[in-house]
């Protein structure tokens, strides 16, 4: 099969959603002739015009709030928010407002929007550019909460966000734009809320999101020569969550790292351990590692930055003290 | 053209027009004829009983629980607006949302039963005071009980008409205490950005809870921070329907001519406290009587009734008529059912 980027993917989603149904549209800071801060959606104006592809000012409130409007008429508009670090700007119309809309109408009334961000950890963009907090998104009932680790879920998954009637906050990682995959040409959905077995294994899950997951398959590889089978499990979405593709893989191998690059207190670690000790905890052999960014902003240093985050190494430590 | 503050700002284009008190030969003009303006009567009188009611079951039947904030002295601006629209104007509420409710025609049945919570409700009980005017096959597309943040939903949705190409406004209400939040600007400026059909109606009740408008609204009137953003303003008297009226047609007229978006400020006044429990002790008594002779209900109907389009007979008839459909409205939502628990995840996600 055809080998296109993360990016590409992404682009080719947003594409081919647009030219099937003309509801979809973008808004974003510098998406125009821009082509975004990553020129992931580059082309796109010159294939849709300024109508369906518009530049906004530096206003995330109103960018998610116009969006959610737009939603609400009838509209599918996928809305750009630049760094992660910017969403809070928008937080209270994202979680205060669309992810309550559905239930506080009893049910009335529904939000189609998808707004798209990326974490930017491991560019040297230092502690206002890098952030990465998808929990604060997750403890937000009414809200999908998508990340992409692969090209291939990258596309199939913001199809599937586009079609979607809830609100989706679909976390890129900027890390993963020039990462290469298999993804077929025609228009596919991968479904909103199931996770993936990355890689199948017998001795150990290692739960990971986002760019940890091709560090926890690098992790695999590098045990595989030791005789350490590992299956890797890619959650996907954080919400909703597939507990059950989780337990199940910790209830085969019997023993379970968790491994993501936010911040481990309260962190997307603390939520997957708890569903391993609540859903699997009689099939444990060893207790559950965490592998997870430390509770400091992120530096800017460069090799301090290397060091703040979680690397295939930490994986493999982490496995070898429990297997 | 004259300058909005002595010598400041006098090379900007701008535009703040004045409407006070309409001279009754204008009536005929607005399109308004006899029944119109009897409806028009009737729905300001049916807010008024409605909040009364509200207000009695809260505070002296302790009948109702949670925070109800009401339109009382408001009434003109909602039913100015909402007549004006003709049905081509999707609505953004507030907090203080039960006027906009019953002005968009849902009935006092269904929002009263929200506020006591039950699944008959507007939103099925879930959604209680805050969240009445929520029904979008009748235009009520959102109450919002953050200040502020439903006017860039607003702008979202004169953007899908835009967008569309579809000929209908989108009317965002709000607070003068609105205007003071970050959302409120953003929006402004993207509306304008994009010249949308939106109505900005701002109901200036004088008050953001105890927080005056006069001191918080920093460059005086609401109306003139349309300046900032390169569209018209206008400040209106609020407690006159016929005014709010035809303000209204006047910035629906020139959204849908393509031109882009009006803010109007409403002046009226908050006649109760910000919540049913608040006795509003920060302000000056005699300021609340300054107002009480604006009231809006007794203005329209003196002048109905010189008009002679409209009876003493015909007005306590009516009066009562309200009457009767508010007290069956509390019948019904005390005989209704609360909404089950296991409702909540069904609506939670779609």
């Amino acid at each position: 099969m055809r080998e296109i980027t993360y990016a590409e993917a992404i682009r080719e989603a947003l594409k081919q959603e647009m030219q099937r149904d003309p509801n979809v549209f973008l808004l974003g800071e510098d998406i125009g002739a821009y082509g975004g801060a990553f020129k992931v959606l580059k082309g796109m104006l010159d294939e849709f015009g300024p109508e369906r592809v518009r530049d906004t000012p530096i206003s995330e409130a109103a960018i998610v709030g116009a969006a959610i409007g737009a939603a609400l008429m009838g509209l599918r508009p996928v809305a750009e928010i630049m760094y992660m670090d910017f969403l809070p700007i928008a937080t209270e119309q994202l979680v205060v407002q669309a992810a309550k809309m559905s239930f506080t109408s009893g049910g009335k009334l529904r939000v189609p929007i998808v707004v798209r961000t990326q974490y930017s950890l491991g560019r040297a963009h230092a502690s206002q550019h890098s952030e990465f907090f998808p929990v604060w998104y997750m403890n937000a009932p009414g809200l999908k909460v998508a990340l992409p680790s692969t090209p291939y879920d990258a596309k199939g998954m913001l199809i599937s966000a586009i079609r979607d009637d809830n609100p989706v906050l679909f976390i890129e990682c900027g890390l993963l734009y020039r990462n290469k995959g298999s993804v077929p040409e025609e228009p596919y959905e991968v479904p909103l809320g199931s996770a993936d077995v990355k890689r199948e294994g017998e001795d150990v899950t290692v739960v990971a999101v986002s760019r940890v997951v091709v560090e926890a398959l690098k992790a695999a590889e590098e045990l595989q020569k030791e005789g350490i089978s590992v299956e890797v499990v890619d959650p996907r979405t954080l919400s909703p969550l597939d507990r059950k593709t989780i337990t199940d893989s910790v209830k085969k191998t019997g023993r379970a790292v968790v491994a993501a690059d936010d911040h481990k207190t309260g962190g997307v670690t603390a939520e997957l351990t708890a569903t391993i000790v609540e859903g699997a905890f009689d099939y444990l052999d060893a207790p559950i590692v965490r592998v997870a960014s430390p509770d400091v902003p992120i530096p800017f240093s460069p090799p301090l930055e290397k060091q703040y985050m979680v690397w295939s190494d930490d994986i493999v430590k982490a496995i070898k003290e429990i297997v | 053209m004259k300058p909005l503050r002595d010598g400041t700002l006098t090379k900007l284009e701008w535009e703040i027009e004045e409407i006070k008190g309409l001279d009754p030969s204008e009536i005929q003009k607005l399109g308004l004829d006899g029944s119109k303006l009897v409806k028009m009567l009737r729905k300001m009188i049916e807010i008024r009983t409605f909040e009364e009611k509200v207000e009695q079951l809260y505070v002296y039947k302790a009948a109702l629980q949670g925070a109800a904030h009401l339109y009382f002295g408001e009434e003109a601006i909602a039913v100015g607006v909402c007549f004006a629209l003709k049905g081509e104007g999707y609505v953004f509420s507030t907090h203080r949302g039960h006027g906009h409710a019953l002005a968009m025609g849902i009935s006092p049945k269904e929002v009263m039963a929200e506020l006591f919570g039950k699944v008959t409700g507007v939103c099925k009980g879930l959604g209680g005071s805050m969240h009445v005017c929520i029904d979008p096959e009748k235009g009520a597309m959102w109450a919002s009980a953050i200040v502020g943040s439903s006017v860039p939903i607003a702008v979202g949705a004169g953007l899908a008409l835009k967008y569309e190409g579809r000929p209908e406004v989108a009317v965002a209400f709000f607070s003068d205490g609105a205007t003071n939040t970050g959302a409120w600007h953003e929006a402004l400026n993207l509306a304008s950005f994009w010249k949308l059909p939106i109505v900005f109606a701002c109901e200036n009740n004088q008050y953001a809870i105890s927080m005056p408008a006069s001191k918080a609204v920093t460059c005086g009137r609401v109306a003139y921070r349309a300046v900032a953003y390169g569209i018209p303003g206008m400040i209106v008297d609020g407690n006159d329907v016929l005014s709010v009226y035809k303000a209204t047609i006047k910035a629906k007229e020139r959204a849908k001519r393509g031109e882009g978006p009006t803010l109007i400020e409403f002046l009226t006044y908050r006649m109760k406290g910000h919540g049913v429990y608040d006795k509003a002790e920060y302000r000056p008594r005699e300021e609340e009587e300054r107002w009480k002779k604006l009231d809006p209900i007794s203005r329209f109907s003196k002048l109905l009734l010189e008009l002679g389009v409209i009876s003493n007979e015909d007005l306590k008839r009516l009066e009562n008529e309200v009457k009767e459909e508010i007290e069956e409205a509390v019948e019904f939502s005390k005989k209704s059912d609360f909404p089950p628990f296991s409702m909540l995840e069904e609506v939670t996600f779609r």
